[in-house]
């Protein structure tokens, strides 16, 4: 049942006023080349019951396996009022509605994120959400080539431990927009910047650190701020929300402070269900709020002096900007806005500082165990934050396999990444140390049996 | 409306011009256009020294309903931007011909008067537009 109510009837007569023969004409002024037949790996059209029965056949074979996986997603624990909450009705979408001010509730919900998230990275001014860590890269690359017109070189230069992912997302969307990414110089031993070999002369336009890193390190985020700033750059810090519970907030990093914090917000209070959904999340400081994408509530009076809330600086926005707009981005992850927002205020500042605070013990007690493990070491030299990288004496793959078998997903398999075998644990809160141990013994198990 | 200024020249964008004693050329928003637009918020200015191209987008002018370009009516080279704008940008609405001027220009040609209008003819098009 296509969700479109013309009948053919409808659609012969309107393309018969237009002059056109077929709905296909209609993309006529699409080059052959770029049109494709079909989408590789998608099925045919199905139905509801066949779509409700593959659903539930793919979601059986998940299973609840317990899982010591980062790498850029976190299982967390959810409070069961957040999903109550954001799933009542009023709540119950993704989108500002139309006419947003008539909503005064959606309003203040995305305020009260807005004024969290500011609060979480130290700086001024948050936007309503980005579509997810990843291209928040992008659209805080773009921002960035706005705000500082000064530099035209268009060149990003990446800190190591920037997520290859996100550089790759990053590329692909502000790739043709003439910006280049470049990595700096990366210190073996801790997986860090290489203070000691940074280029002088590039021009970057920005420049971005992932605080923790991919491997889950804790860099110099001091010294590399205002390193980009004498360079006459913008600094971007990626940042795991988690974190900023105990570590320093980007808007206090350096001398000046970061001038855009990015990250991905799945942490708050998102399910990890089949690769999604996340969302983005992205605050700047005040001077840069005319290039950041994205909406914006603010707070106001109304003509009675009654407090309320309104959509703000919108002349950024596609609706009023059209092709010069900042992005195409709107509010699409709102509803996981919402979730998050229930999140961080069922938790408020000292439950997530436990959240933190048990997520870097439990992956410590991790840590410490597997490297207890003949052919099991540490692969950098550096502090961290709740995710370690080991390297192995032998290929990673199969030990994956063997603790797959035992219904533990023992980690993300850092070989392609940093081309040596290893491996990236992660140990939230959501472990016990008797499912710590477990790990531990089974990885023992199949480290000395395979 | 009020009276148009008659030493300056104008565009069917908006636009005035005031050519100076040194060369160069102020250029800003007529009053027709500070009204429409309303109150304005922002004004996004270009850097001193940038080249532009005649009809290429110079400046962007941001009021709480609409952001609007302001496109270069000639080409050249920015001398100078009205810094004072940055935290004043209703002195485009108080001050249109005065303390609300945008750029100062360099022109890198001519000028080609052909291609702008004289206050008369465009008191005649603003008229028009509004009938």
């Amino acid at each position: 049942m296509p969700f479109i109510p013309h009948t053919e009837k409808d659609t012969r007569e309107m393309l018969a006023v237009i002059g056109a023969d077929s709905t296909a004409d209609l993309f006529d002024e699409i080059p052959k080349e770029l049109m494709i037949e079909h989408l590789p790996h998608v099925p045919e059209a199905m139905n509801e019951m066949q779509i409700s029965r593959l659903m539930r056949q793919r979601a059986k074979m998940d299973g609840s396996p317990m899982c010591f996986i980062g790498a850029g997603a976190y299982e967390h624990h959810i409070p069961t009022a957040v999903w109550d909450i954001a799933t009542r009705g009023e709540f119950y979408s993704a989108y500002t509605p139309y006419q947003a001010e008539a909503s005064q509730g959606t309003l203040q919900v995305i305020y009260e994120y807005q004024t969290m998230i500011t609060e979480l990275t130290g700086l001024d001014v948050s936007n309503a959400s980005l579509y997810d860590g990843a291209s928040a890269l992008a659209e805080a690359s773009l921002m960035a080539v706005r705000s500082n017109r000064r530099v035209k070189t268009g060149r990003i230069m990446l800190a190591p431990g920037v997520n290859p992912i996100y550089e790759q997302v990053a590329a692909a969307i502000a790739g043709a927009q003439g910006l280049t990414f470049e990595r700096l110089p990366q210190d073996a031993a801790s997986g860090n910047i290489d203070f000691e070999s940074l280029p002088e002369g590039k021009e970057p336009v920005a420049v971005v650190v992932q605080q923790p890193s991919f491997a889950g390190t804790l860099d110099d985020v001091d010294r590399l701020t205002d390193w980009a700033h004498a360079q006459g750059a913008l600094l971007i810090s990626i940042v795991n929300p988690t974190s900023l519970a105990l570590l320093r907030p980007p808007g206090q990093w350096g001398a000046e402070g970061a001038d855009i914090a990015i990250g991905e917000g799945q942490p708050l209070g998102v399910p990890m269900s089949s690769g999604g959904p996340y969302f983005g999340f992205m605050t700047c400081k005040q001077k840069h709020v005319r290039q950041m994408p994205g909406r914006i509530v603010g707070r106001t009076t109304d003509l009675d002096g009654n407090p309320g809330f309104a959509l703000t600086l919108q002349a950024r926005e596609q609706h009023i900007r059209r092709s010069k707009a900042t992005s195409n981005i709107c509010t699409n992850q709102g509803l996981m806005v919402t979730a998050a927002t229930i999140y961080m205020s069922l938790l408020g500042y000292e439950g997530l500082v436990s959240v933190a605070n048990t997520s870097h013990a439990n992956t410590t007690l991790l840590a410490d165990g597997l490297c207890g493990i003949a052919g099991v070491d540490r692969l950098y030299d550096a502090p961290y934050f709740h995710e370690v990288a080991l390297k192995l004496d032998r290929p990673v793959a199969p030990i994956l396999v063997a603790l797959a078998e035992r219904d533990i997903l023992g980690g993300f398999d850092l070989t392609s990444t940093v081309g040596t075998d290893a491996l990236l644990v992660c140990a939230t809160e959501t472990k016990t140390t008797a499912d710590i141990e477990t790990f531990i013994a089974a990885f023992a198990e199949v480290m000395t049996g395979g | 409306m009020s009276d148009l200024p008659g030493d300056l020249l104008y565009t069917k964008d908006h636009e005035w011009l005031r050519r100076e004693d040194d060369g160069s050329v102020t250029i800003g928003i007529t009053d027709h256009a500070q009204s429409a637009l309303g109150d304005l918020v922002y004004v996004e200015l270009p850097e001193v020294g940038q080249d532009v191209d005649d009809g290429g987008d110079m400046a962007v002018v941001e009021s709480v309903k609409a952001a609007s370009d302001v496109y270069a009516p000639i080409s050249g080279s920015i001398a100078a931007v009205n810094e004072a704008l940055a935290d004043d940008p209703e002195k485009i609405n108080t001050d249109p011909y005065g303390d609300g001027w945008i750029v100062r220009l360099q022109p890198s040609d001519g000028i080609d008067e052909g291609a702008l209008m004289s206050p008369d003819d465009y008191q005649q098009f603003v008229d028009e537009l509004d009938d």
